[in-house]
């Protein structure tokens, strides 16, 4: 009998990195969407992509799935390299696109049914597979409903079970929850960490939404298709030294140049007052509260976050670019890629 | 072989016939169009002439068959710029499966669902008093199947090159509907002023309806070797472009 590929490589699984990127680049007529990153995601790992619309996430996802290929640079998932091998990256990853994927005019077992035969399960296994992966994603009950007929997080959480199908080595997650309540994405991240738990996946997913990256092992913040920083999410927020505190005044610009002077700190003025960074927040409030000579209207203390990471290390928040900046950078992707044809 | 994936293909025709036969207003639509050019157009008509030994209605009846091989078949491939619109195509291109698989599963939906209207057009012959030997059914089955699957090429042709449905319109008008009207599809081929004869010898589809009208009414304008080497040499041109054109096309 001849060595299983597949499983050969599990057996080494321990020594090659899930995903490996050497200075992956992708231009878009001399408009740099990716810009020279570099990374390595270990087997087993969560591993996120945060950044705001437009920073070049997903456009890394689709080069690390072999839909696009890149201008420069390399990329290999288990091993295979994402272009010279792409049959074999194919067959060992799994992907949830951001935009949504299924053919709402089937059922949700026709789907998953048509994922098994491209992607060869076995068919003796294909009936519990299925059965498997909506019970995963708590869909059991709608498996003979047409698509059209779900909701928004259900349609994510079959593309999920549809994704697992196969049991990819690497689980691609392009904004998994985007666009979803709160109530749903809790519920999809439970399960997704459920699944690391119990399967040996590797996870990596690009958000922007901070709470969704703290559950990831290790965090690489992209801004303007570089990576600005790559950590644990603990880590990342160790930079940010001590506590933020929000202050707003009668007169939040007589109330600068006084902290400033008095407190030797610097603070960043925004529409809604000042914000400063100092070591201790609750001893600070008395000080500030008692020395200003200019009315405090309040006053809150934060500990660090992502966001202040964010903003410490990009110098704007990881939302002020937008949904605008996103749909632009969408349109044109898309108008290069017709007139490219 | 690298290029040829069965569970690929079988999977791309059988999801086409599945939506088809899920979607019955599509079934109904493409029923419609057939039974008004034949029974509206053609009855309209009869009165003012035969052709040969066969009244008007008769004689267009080969082509409406032809007509609903070439509307099936185009709408069937492009239901990939549908695939593209709604996301699903990514699915497909994503998954470890040769594209020339994917325009191989396509071309054979698109054929089976074209035979199907096909067969339910031939139905109606004794409407129209058309006696269709029935040793002919099998060749005519090839036929179709042939046309069929030349005309899903042209398609899946047109569905990678267009990214949106506002061509669609065009596309019809401007390609779609001259094919088929200088098909010799609703008038014989003969005493045509210069340019139209031109216009209908260069036209692959003339050699498809005029193999189907050999074999439905028992006369034809051409040789039947030469209709059938046009249609078969047809055929592989679409085949290789929706092959090529598929596989160029970037997601």
């Amino acid at each position: 009998m001849t060595p299983d590929p597949q499983l050969r490589s599990v057996g080494v699984a321990g020594t090659i990195p899930a995903i490996e990127v050497d200075g992956l680049v992708k231009e878009f007529k001399g408009f740099r969407a990716v810009d020279g990153i570099s990374f390595r995601v270990q087997p087993g790992e969560v591993f996120g992509f945060l950044g705001p619309n437009g920073a070049g996430k997903t456009t890394t996802v689709r080069m690390l799935c072999t839909l696009t290929r890149p201008s420069a640079g390399s990329a290999r998932v288990i091993g295979h390299d994402t272009v010279r091998e792409h049959f074999a990256v194919r067959r060992s990853v799994g992907i949830i696109f951001q935009d949504p994927s299924l053919d709402d005019r089937l059922t949700a077992e026709e789907n998953l049914r048509f994922h098994a035969m491209i992607y060869k399960v076995p068919r003796r296994e294909v009936r519990d597979r299925i059965g498997q992966a909506l019970s995963w994603m708590q869909l059991e009950d709608r498996a003979r409903d047409l698509v059209r007929n779900f909701s928004g997080g259900m349609k994510r959480r079959l593309e999920i079970a549809r994704g697992l199908l196969h049991a990819p080595r690497v689980l691609f997650l392009d904004e998994p929850t985007l666009g979803l309540d709160p109530q749903t994405r809790s519920r999809i991240w439970q399960r997704l960490l459920a699944l690391r738990q119990e399967q040996e996946v590797t996870l990596f997913l690009t958000t922007h939404y901070m709470d969704e990256a703290e559950n990831c092992d290790r965090i690489a913040i992209i801004d303007h298709g570089r990576i600005a920083a790559l950590d644990t999410p603990r880590n990342l927020k160790a930079q940010v030294r001590g506590d933020r505190v929000r202050l707003s005044t009668a007169d939040d610009a007589a109330a600068l140049v006084e902290v400033r002077s008095r407190f030797s700190v610097e603070p960043v003025r925004d529409t809604d007052g000042l914000v400063l960074e100092v070591a201790d927040g609750a001893g600070f409030v008395p000080k500030v509260v008692r020395e200003l000579s200019v009315p405090v209207r309040s006053v809150s203390v934060h500990p660090p976050t992502l966001d202040d990471v964010f903003l410490k290390l990009t110098g704007h928040e990881i939302r002020d670019s937008g949904a605008s900046e996103h749909e632009r950078l969408r349109t044109r992707v898309r108008r290069m890629g017709r007139a490219g044809r | 072989m690298r290029f040829i994936d069965f569970a690929c293909i079988h999977m791309i025709w059988r999801r086409d016939i599945i939506r088809y036969f899920r979607e019955r207003s599509q079934v109904y639509g493409s029923i419609s169009r057939p039974v008004l050019w034949l029974f509206i157009f053609g009855m309209g008509l009869r009165g003012y002439g035969r052709v040969g030994d066969v009244n008007y209605t008769q004689f267009i009846f080969p082509g409406i068959i032809a007509m609903t091989s070439i509307f099936t078949s185009i709408q069937s491939a492009i239901s990939i710029i549908w695939d593209r619109e709604f996301g699903f195509l990514k699915e497909i291109l994503v998954a470890p499966v040769p594209r020339t698989s994917i325009v191989i599963g396509k071309g054979l939906a698109g054929t089976t669902l074209s035979l199907i209207q096909g067969a339910i057009i031939l139905l109606l012959a004794p409407l129209v008093h058309v006696r269709l030997p029935l040793a002919n059914i099998v060749p005519l089955v090839l036929v179709m199947a042939l046309l069929s699957f030349a005309l899903t090429g042209i398609g899946i042709v047109i569905a990678a090159r267009m990214t949106s449905f506002q061509g669609f319109g065009t596309i019809m008008n401007f390609l779609i509907m001259p094919m088929w009207f200088m098909s010799g599809a609703l008038f014989p081929v003969e005493r045509l002023p210069w340019w139209l004869s031109t216009l209908v010898r260069v036209n692959p589809l003339t050699y498809g309806v005029d193999l189907i009208r050999r074999l439905v009414l028992g006369f034809g304008y051409y040789p039947a070797l030469l209709d059938i080497g046009f249609l078969a040499g047809f055929c592989c041109l679409t085949t290789a472009l929706a092959v090529f054109f598929f596989n160029r096309g970037e997601y």
